[in-house]
């Protein structure tokens, strides 16, 4: 009898553990889903943490499998809200209308990638196409940018990045530009480092290193290069001016859609995005704020 | 202690008897269910690794996945190739494997055979704290100390590299390699080393040929586990191996070992999707490999004891 109960006794501990930890959970309130952009996914989180501080009945989940995942929910109506790092296409919002799902464009961030290199670098700007070119590794010596004779050591972030992928499609393989070619790929030089910072700390120790980093990663060791859409604009340095002012050429809205105009604790949870406290997360995470 | 009854006690003995059993019965259920915890546990995650990674078979055939050189989880579409990641880990661990194994079995000769009982018992305390630091620490240092250094050294473009991972990796197994091959010498028996001392041997020599070759299995077994450790370990390599995603054909070049691919990968990975299956994949095969060196390692020194077993 009593060998039973030792044996019953730390499974009934468990169950009653189990049972309380589901009671828990199952509390009404109200959810909200954030679904798309993987380089939104960082602000969004903040965002949503900040908000659910205030709101402890809401309750937000972010995922962030990229845009086109998101807009593909919001056609389907899985999602409250997508967020996206790309404008929504018309055959999306045709698609989107069938559905009777009425997309609602809410800009809430930008994002502008600097490029930076030592500061003992003499390079001061380069193209988009020879950006490119540094990133494939057809271009390997400073000499050919009109920089020293020295190997280029190209870093970027891992795969894990949404700027990873940013930065290929719109400067590996230059979107947007005559010269686009979707075929090409990081060469397999480009040190892929886990984080911004690390980027950023290499780069200040190495006169032959060049980085992306979001804007607000930019330190005093490092120099930010002025970025040239083609070969005859002129340079364009980033900063929240530039990036507001659409000037600078790597830079792009961060976008929210939801169906309609947002209602109840979705607008509650926007205006808070879009109100000073919510900008000044954008800073912190490192992109720029709207004003 | 329950169980001890002293002579002068005043309690029945029947009550001892049953506070005894009581507390036995209490410490043997849970030491059951620990014991079955440790084995669901493994069984669970073989299980999880096998369902999250096959799947990744039928969009890439095995051959291509293992041999492949172009890894572009993120592309449209993704093409999965980890030759690269192996190759690195290979260079990583191989040159870990050559700084620890000589510094490392020739400081457990010295602790064994050498020194004093009171060096030993200062030092032996010491190289456990080095086992303790966690590796995030290790690849700080790597980053902040030794890859400048090795990048001036070399006159590399860049400290971030194999060569960096593997010194620090070597420091990190160096602690397993000592602590188990010290042993292995300290269960060498005397009779050998006087069989020795008898004939005329320096202790040089009796170190070299007799000590050292009797405790060659539990040597081997140390060197094997060192290297386990350095194949798995994760934090430092991300940090300091550079993740180039080339073949590396020098250790001097930046590279990506498998756990850091594993680990720069998975953040963003969508569940169930095919980098998720991949990146399970090459779980999969690291832990197969691990397990493989483990279990050699075990076999090996399993044969050290029964050899002096008498």
């Amino acid at each position: 009898m009593r060998r039973r109960l030792f044996i019953v006794l730390p499974v009934v501990v468990v169950v009653a553990l189990i049972v309380i930890i589901i009671a828990l959970g199952g509390r009404g309130g109200s959810s909200i889903k954030i679904i798309g952009s993987n380089t939104v996914t960082p602000l969004s989180s903040v965002w949503a943490e900040e908000f659910m501080k205030t709101h402890p009945d809401v309750s937000i989940a972010v995922s962030g499998p990229g845009s086109g995942v998101g807009i593909a929910a919001l056609i389907n109506d899985t999602t409250d809200i997508c967020q996206a790092s790309r404008k929504i296409k018309q055959t999306e919002i045709d698609q989107a209308e069938a559905n009777g799902v009425e997309p609602y464009e809410i800009q809430v961030a930008t994002d502008a990638l600097s490029v930076v290199v030592h500061p003992s670098n003499p390079v001061s700007e380069l193209t988009v196409v020879q950006l490119s070119c540094i990133y494939t590794g057809e271009i390997t010596n400073w000499q050919e940018v009109g920089g020293n004779d020295t190997p280029i050591v190209a870093i970027s972030r891992d795969t894990n990045s949404g700027t990873h992928v940013f930065f290929k499609e719109h400067v590996v393989q230059m979107q947007g530009l005559p010269t686009e070619d979707k075929s090409l790929e990081y060469g397999g030089d480009v040190l892929m480092l886990p984080s911004t910072e690390e980027g950023v700390s290499q780069v200040a120790g190495n006169p032959n290193a060049i980085f992306y980093p979001g804007l607000g990663y930019v330190t005093e060791e490092v120099k930010p290069l002025a970025i040239k859409q083609i070969v005859d604009s002129i340079g364009v340095l980033p900063s929240v001016q530039t990036a507001l002012d659409g000037t600078y050429p790597i830079a792009r809205p961060l976008l929210f859609y939801t169906d309609g105009e947002p209602t109840e604790v979705i607008k509650d949870f926007i205006d808070y995005c879009l109100s000073s406290e919510g900008q000044e997360k954008v800073i912190e995470v490192g992109y720029v704020p709207l004003e | 202690m329950l169980g001890k009854t002293s002579p002068i006690t005043v309690e029945p003995v029947e009550t001892l008897r049953r506070r005894w059993r009581l507390g036995e019965k209490l410490i043997e259920s849970w030491i059951f269910l620990a014991g079955i915890l440790t084995i669901v546990i493994l069984l669970g995650i073989i299980a999880l690794l096998l369902k999250e990674g096959l799947p990744a078979f039928w969009y890439t055939p095995p051959w291509e996945f293992l041999f492949g050189t172009k890894w572009y989880p993120v592309s449209e579409p993704p093409t999965f190739g980890i030759t690269s990641f192996f190759v690195a880990t290979l260079w990583v661990t191989l040159v870990a494997t050559a700084i620890s194994v000589p510094i490392g079995v020739a400081c457990a000769a010295y602790l064994a055979e050498v020194a004093p009982a009171k060096v030993r018992e200062t030092v032996k305390p010491i190289i456990e704290i080095l086992a303790g630091i966690p590796s995030v620490v290790m690849g700080f240092i790597g980053l902040m100390l030794l890859s400048p250094l090795v990048q001036s050294v070399f006159d590399l473009n860049t400290g971030l590299s194999g060569l960096t991972a593997g010194i620090m990796l070597s420091l990190m197994s160096l602690p397993i390699i000592i602590s188990v091959s010290e042993d292995a010498l300290r269960a060498v028996p005397d009779d050998f080393r006087e069989a020795s001392y008898a004939l005329g041997a320096t202790k040089w020599e009796t170190i070299r040929h007799v000590c050292i070759p009797g405790a060659i299995s539990g040597i081997t077994a140390a060197v094997m586990l060192g290297v386990g450790r350095a194949i798995g370990e994760t934090m430092t390599v991300l940090m300091v191996a550079g993740g180039a995603l080339a073949v590396p054909v020098s250790p001097t070049d930046p590279m990506m070992p498998v756990t850091a691919a594993i680990a720069s990968g998975i953040g963003n990975a969508v569940r169930g999707g095919l980098q998720y299956q991949a990146l399970f994949a090459i779980g999969l095969i690291l832990f197969i490999l691990t397990l493989a060196v483990n279990l050699t390692a075990d076999r090996v020194l399993e044969r050290q004891k029964r050899k002096f077993a008498r």
